[in-house]
């Protein structure tokens, strides 16, 4: 939940502010310190917690500084740019800003930005960028790219906006490094309405907190002073506000925990706190009037959408003037939408070009519309795999599951198509994905991974993160067997079915180490581990079981034991590994399987030993709870002698004092 | 405030008989509880669950069934085939009558209050009559093949449930024939068992019959078809109980597990008008079977064999943080059972059919705080005095000089004479003990041991002056004309002048001994005494009620003391008020005049009225010496109450003489050790 926390006032002296606010607040090098820049002469550092000033460093009467001091992150430096052209340098030793590093620049600068990690990049006010270090000792070049408070989000820059209607959009920047030429179309989506009133046009400010979080300085609708609130994106929520009664400079900075503000005269600093919350919490103080009911439905319920957003649309005209202002390309919205124009695509489209399309597409992926569009797609594209038997779409298939947001029930043919193909590494996929799997198509599932030919598994590009690499470990094998499986209550020596272990005694050595291999190979192991990870209902599955080849139930019943054997090697019975099968799930899947099949299996005389071993293997974990119950019942005796101990008998006589 | 030797006694072995049903009546807010020994307690919730009232038990009467009937009339059934209507101001029996169907299991009143219908061992179900003062016979339903164990009635009085074994019948009240007859499902997890015991049935005025049943399901019937709407399977053992509230939004049933589930009706999805029957909260406060459950508008109430009557709190139901928004287990009885002979160290312990007499050790060793002194003399038992007949005692004591004992019946009042010879004791039972002695309440010696006072049931106090062998009766104060109420407390000056006597609701009056009239009459208060007792040379009567008020009166000023109105205006510490156990003993220490000790079941408290009282911001309760204070902050920080919470479950604390405690526990443990072994749940593996 997320929670503003009192404030405090951070200048000891009055700042010198002007009417249009503070220059800037910047991080320096150490958390807690912050470089505070007025607009008149005056760089204050400032250290958070004690709520006090560190240093302060002044440029001469007359001058002016023009750009707020910054932290140059590699070497600790503060960078401050005076009367537009000169650039300063110093550090905290310094005293004096007159007698530091001058360097006088020959273009008027508008920013110095300073990222961690980097080097500051000094931004001129013809809309050169330049890297610091490069600037001091080379003439300058032009390159065109622009940021502002923007966060950086692995494929998209977005870029948040609070325009003149009040409300707040998100613009969508996607990089795309391999296309520079192409125009790029920004979509660009509401992500707020109305959060603060029309009338009120300075004064305004808006800041990122993280995903799902922005704070917004202004006045709100009702009230007339001026506020700080902080409102939750995802949910559309007003998440808490606080009252800023002496009015602001319309200007909110926020690095690490703490909001920066100008509050009447004095620098206010608010600790901001952003813990998880539920969701009944997430909902929120102020409940949206809007019914959600009134705009059309599409035929997939997309929960993501934000309410309200075919009012997006509405607001083009006024956005796409902001976006020029910005001096950002923006091609005017595309008559179709994209959605309609893939849909047309996959019906008559060549596979590659689809793909092209598809991962068009996918790039976009914030739309509102997405997930309608991306159910769309995939039962457009079955329709037309079921049409042309050699149509397949495989990749585009692939990178549609991977978008989490299809289930088995929105398009049952998926699977249906891929069993028919064989094509085991989308049903795994399917598998990873799908929470909805009926049991007979997971059945047919495993008869194909059961089935399916060692070679033709080379070939395909199954994922391996639920196996480990079992054959390291099989050297040492025979010395963990005796002490770490007896551990856990599986003792094959002490056992007292003599019959069985004469048998089992007369086994050639080369078979001990056949059944502590893996007796599949790595990726049926990790067909069969998605297998594992599927959920059922017994009732519904068992059936099932019944239709697989007795020989594949021995495999399978093979690699269940061997995994059981591997588990068992490590006192928390778990196997290694980054997505494991658990205990339970292999015990499960052993008891299933011989509850269907006991028969068939029961008259195969190569499973003869298996079903030996799982004997073997129920029957130690029947002493293990036996004895755990005979220690329970000795522990609780313990503890009665241990009570009599402590009880004085039946009478005493003691000695009390009351104070 | 003083140093101790404290004889501290845990083999009085008193296990309290398993709860067997619980009957809670919304219009006094006052639950009865019986129990397996057919003993029948009525509980005030309203007074902080004071257990004001009780019925002495009796082996033949195993109670299967209580109801309230008429508004607060109280009636019981039980497997000896008859129904008996209880006093509940004279605190007897009114009339027990044979409803002549065998052994009656169950009993469920109409919902006007007029009509009871009683389940049989033979398979019929009865209607009686409620008239003023009895009840009528009315007619037989439809006899049914097997035993009833449960009945219900619908809200509107034409229809009823019944469970049986195997199936339950609906039966219609004006034909007295059945309508329907719904089988119960006999098989168990897979597993025929041989019969399916329907333990419990509740029919909602919508039609819906709810019924519990030995295989562990809650099963929901549709009245009207006939047929089975929904089964839940909560138990792998019988569910045994379920109890309805009376908005019919939600049911609380208990299993043999001692597990008590609530189920509660909520809307299938936010702001639809269909709802669901949900098992939303699952309770495990007992640990065998919870044979019976109740539903208070904002508490649920479960008993069993455990011995322990629960009472959790509703929490969504419950407005206000006091008193009923804490969970209760009522373990010990809210009366003595135990008196003691201070000049010759003796304990008498009451059960349920005997008295044991016992006579304390003793020790020459000294030592410091905490210390267990070595004994030189064990304790001894003395007597095992076994009672005659079926019933169970009600109240006994022991002289202060220990040679007199004293206990009653229902039907019989004994009088024993003691004679000690070096270590022999002789026990000689004084014959022809006047008629209307038998059944008295509570009996009380004075303090010179000449004489004896006994409250009968029927309001009278009568004085009898005891004599080398013999006695004489002196006198009989009669109830005040008009009122039958019982005395259930007495308390007796140790100069012999005055005796107090408390009702269950009406104020504590106070006899003049000597004079032999009424001295007056203390302001009646809204809570029951809970115990009192009259200070040597004041003559101050302390009083203690059941909200955890203690109220000194001065007798012969027939006015409350100067230190009372202070302790009135200023109120007790919170942490005084939130106990939740009454305080059952009240004692004086013959040299400290200022001294008042009492206890409850979980702390000792000596109030000395000369120190300032504690606000709230003081710590009540100090467990540790003070340590390298100086004495000003000493005086500063001491307060009256002196609190020690080292003997619990306490159940009887007096002063044997200045410098010596008795303290009687009881502890848990050891009741549960005599306890049955509850249903063994598996702990490991499958």
């Amino acid at each position: 939940m997320a929670a503003l926390e009192e404030e405090f006032t951070l200048s000891s002296v009055v700042l010198s502010a002007g009417p249009e606010g503070l220059l800037g607040v910047e991080q320096s090098d150490k958390t807690d310190q912050f470089l505070v820049t007025d607009s008149g002469r005056t760089v204050i550092l400032y250290k958070v917690s004690d709520q006090k000033p560190l240093g302060s460093w002044s440029v001469k009467q007359g001058q002016i500084i023009t750009c707020p001091a910054v932290c140059n992150f590699q070497t600790g430096e503060y960078v401050v740019v005076h009367d537009n052209k000169v650039l300063r340098i110093w550090n905290n030793e310094d005293v004096n800003l007159d007698k530091v590093f001058k360097a006088t620049l020959s273009a008027e600068v508008y920013r110095i930005l300073s990222v961690q990690g980097t080097e500051p990049l000094v931004l001129f006010k013809e809309g050169a960028v330049r890297g610091l270090e490069a600037l001091l000792a080379d003439p300058h070049k032009f390159i065109k790219i622009k940021i502002f408070t923007a966060s950086v989000d692995r494929k998209f820059i977005s870029l948040m906006s609070l325009s003149s209607d009040g409300c707040i959009y998100e613009t969508l920047i996607p990089i795309r490094p391999t296309d520079p030429e192409k125009n790029q179309s920004l979509v660009r989506s509401l992500l707020l309405k109305a959060v603060v009133s029309d009338n009120t046009q300075n004064g305004v400010a808006l800041t990122a907190l993280d995903q799902d979080h922005v704070a917004v300085l202004g006045s709100p609708l009702a009230a007339s002073k001026e506020c700080l609130s902080v409102w939750n994106i995802k949910f559309q929520t007003l998440q808490t506000s606080k009252e800023l009664s002496q009015g602001t400079s319309g200007q909110v900075w926020y690095y690490g925990e703490h909001l920066f503000m100008l509050h009447g005269k004095s620098l206010t600093v608010i600790p901001y706190k952003c813990e998880v919350s539920s969701l009944a919490g997430a909902l929120g103080k102020l409940k949206h009037s809007q019914d959600p009911g009134t705009h059309v439905v599409p035929h997939f319920v997309n929960w993501e959408t934000p309410q309200g957003c075919g009012l997006g649309f509405q607001n083009s005209e006024q956005s796409r003037r902001i976006l020029r202002r910005r001096k950002i390309e923006v091609s005017l919205q595309p008559e179709v939408p994209p959605s309609k124009q893939l849909l047309s695509t996959i019906m008559k489209d060549s596979e590659k070009h689809i793909e092209v399309e598809v991962r068009k597409f996918l790039a976009l992926k914030q739309t509102p519309d997405f997930h309608t569009v991306v159910g769309d797609t995939v039962t457009g594209l079955l329709e037309r795999c079921k049409a042309e038997p050699s149509f397949y779409p495989r990749n585009c298939l692939m990178q549609l599951i991977q978008t989490h947001v299809l289930s088995y029930s929105l398009c049952p043919d998926l699977m249906e198509i891929a069993l028919k193909k064989k094509d085991v590494q989308l049903l795994q996929l399917c598998l990873q994905q799908f929470p909805d799997i009926p049991e007979s198509v997971t059945c047919a599932c495993l008869k194909i991974f059961l089935s399916i030919g060692d070679d033709s598994l080379q070939e395909t590009d199954v994922s391996m993160e639920s196996v480990f690499d079992y054959s390291n470990s099989v050297h040492d094998e025979k010395m963990e067997e005796q002490t770490e499986i007896l551990q856990n209550g599986f003792n094959p020596e002490e056992d007292k079915c003599n019959n069985c272990d004469q048998e089992l005694n007369k086994k050639p050595q080369d078979e001990t180490k056949e059944s502590t291999s893996c007796p599949v190979v790595q990726k049926r192991a990790a067909l069969l581990n998605a297998i594992l990870h599927s959920a059922f209902s017994e009732t519904f599955l068992l059936p099932h079981l019944k239709d697989i080849p007795a020989q594949h139930i021995t495999l399978f019943l093979k690699y269940l034991y061997f995994l059981y054997l591997k588990c068992s090697e490590n006192a928390t019975m778990t196997l290694p590994g980054i997505h494991p099968p658990t205990l339970n799930q292999i015990m499960d899947w052993i008891c299933l399987l011989l509850d269907a099949n006991f028969t068939v299996v029961v008259m195969m005389p190569e499973a003869k030993r298996l079903l030996i071993n799982l004997y073997k293997l129920v029957k130690s974990q029947i002493t293990v709870y036996s004895e755990l119950n005979k220690i329970e019942v000795s522990f609780r005796e313990l503890q009665k002698l241990n009570q009599e101990k402590n009880n004085r008998g039946l009478y005493s006589i003691e000695v009390l004092e009351l104070f | 405030m003083g140093e101790f030797k404290v004889h501290r006694v845990r083999f009085f072995n008193y296990v309290p008989s398993g709860i067997r049903c619980v009957a809670y009546n919304n219009q006094s807010n006052r639950l009865a509880v019986s129990r397996t020994d057919g003993t029948v307690e009525i509980y005030n919730l309203s007074a902080n669950y004071f257990q004001e009232k009780f019925f002495p038990g009796h082996e033949s009467r195993a109670t299967e069934a209580l109801c309230w009937a008429e508004g607060q009339r109280l009636f019981s059934a039980g497997l000896n085939g008859e129904i008996m209507e209880y006093d509940l101001q004279a605190l007897n029996i009114k009339y027990a009558m044979d409803a002549f169907g065998g052994p009656i299991w169950s009993m469920a009143a109409s919902p006007s209050g007029s009509q009871l219908l009683v389940g049989c061992e033979d398979g019929s179900v009865k209607l009686f009559q409620i008239t003023p003062d009895k009840i009528q016979f009315e007619r037989n339903f439809d006899r049914q093949k097997s035993r009833i164990l449960s009945l219900s009635w619908h809200s509107s009085g034409t229809h009823i449930a019944a469970g049986s074994i195997d199936y339950i019948s609906v039966f219609d009240v004006k034909s007295g024939s059945a309508v329907h007859k719904m089988i119960v499902d006999r098989q168990y997890m897979g597993a025929s068992k041989r019969k399916c015991i329907v333990w419990g049935v509740a029919f909602l005025s919508d039609g819906t019959v709810i019924s519990v049943d030995s295989a562990g399901k809650v099963q929901f019937w549709d009245s009207a078809t006939g047929t089975l709407v929904k089964s839940h399977l909560i138990a792998n053992a019988d569910v045994q109980s379920i109890a309805v509230a009376d908005q019919e939004d939600s049911f609380v049933v208990g299993t043999a597990e001692g597990t008590v589930f609530h189920f509660q009706l909520v809307p299938v999805t936010s702001n639809s008008n269909e709802k669901q029957w949900v098992r939303t909260k699952p309770f495990q406060h007992h640990t065998h079977d919870v044979r019976t459950v109740a539903h208070s508008p904002t508490a649920l109430i479960s008993g069993g064999t455990d011995t322990h009557l629960v009472i959790r709190p509703l929490m969504e139901k419950v407005e206000v943080k006091n008193y009923d928004a804490a969970l209760r287990k009522i373990t010990f009885p809210h009366r003595c059972l135990i008196s003691c002979s201070k000049k010759r160290q003796l304990l008498l312990f009451q059960f349920a059919h005997h008295l044991e007499l016992w006579r304390l050790g003793s020790t020459v060793a000294t030592g410091k705080n905490g210390d267990t002194l070595p004994l030189s003399k064990n304790a001894d038992h003395l007597l095992h005095l076994k009672t005659k007949g079926p019933e169970n005692i009600i109240c006994s004591c022991i002289s202060p000089c220990g040679s007199w004992i004293a206990y009653s019946t229902v039907s019989r009042f004994f009088l024993y004479r003691l004679n000690y010879e070096h270590d022999n004791i002789s026990l000689k039972r004084v014959s022809k003990m006047p008629a209307f002695l038998r059944c008295a309440l509570q009996i009380l010696f004075s303090e010179d041991s000449t004489k004896l006072f006994v409250a009968s049931n029927q309001g009278a106090l009568h004085i009898v002056q005891l004599s080398g062998g013999s006695f004489k009766h002196l006198h009989a104060f009669q109830p005040q004309s008009g009122t039958v109420e019982a005395m259930c407390l007495l308390a007796v000056s140790p100069d012999g002048h005055w005796l107090a006597a408390s009702g269950t609701s009406a104020g504590v009056h106070v006899y003049d001994v000597k004079q032999l009239k009424l001295h007056c009459t203390v302001p009646a208060y809204n809570f029951p005494v809970t115990a009192m007792a009259i200070a040597p040379n004041t003559n101050n009567l302390v009083i203690a009620h059941s909200d955890q008020q203690v109220f000194e009166y001065s007798i012969p000023d027939k006015q409350y003391t100067d230190w009372s109105r202070t302790v009135q205006k200023q109120g007790f510490h919170h942490l005084w008020l939130q106990r939740d156990t009454p305080i059952t003993h009240i004692s004086f220490h013959p040299k400290r005049p200022m001294h008042i000790l009492l206890h409850d079941a979980y702390m000792f408290c000596i109030i000395d009225k000369s120190l300032p009282l504690p606000n709230d911001k003081t710590l009540l309760y100090n467990p540790f010496p003070p340590t390298n204070e100086s004495d000003v902050v000493r005086r500063r920080t001491a307060h009256a109450f002196k609190i020690s919470k080292i003997y619990k479950p306490l159940l009887f604390m007096d002063l044997l003489d200045e410098r010596t405690l008795v303290a009687v526990e009881r502890p848990l443990d050891d009741i549960i050790a005599q306890l049955p072994p509850p249903i063994k749940k598996k702990k490991f593996g499958t």
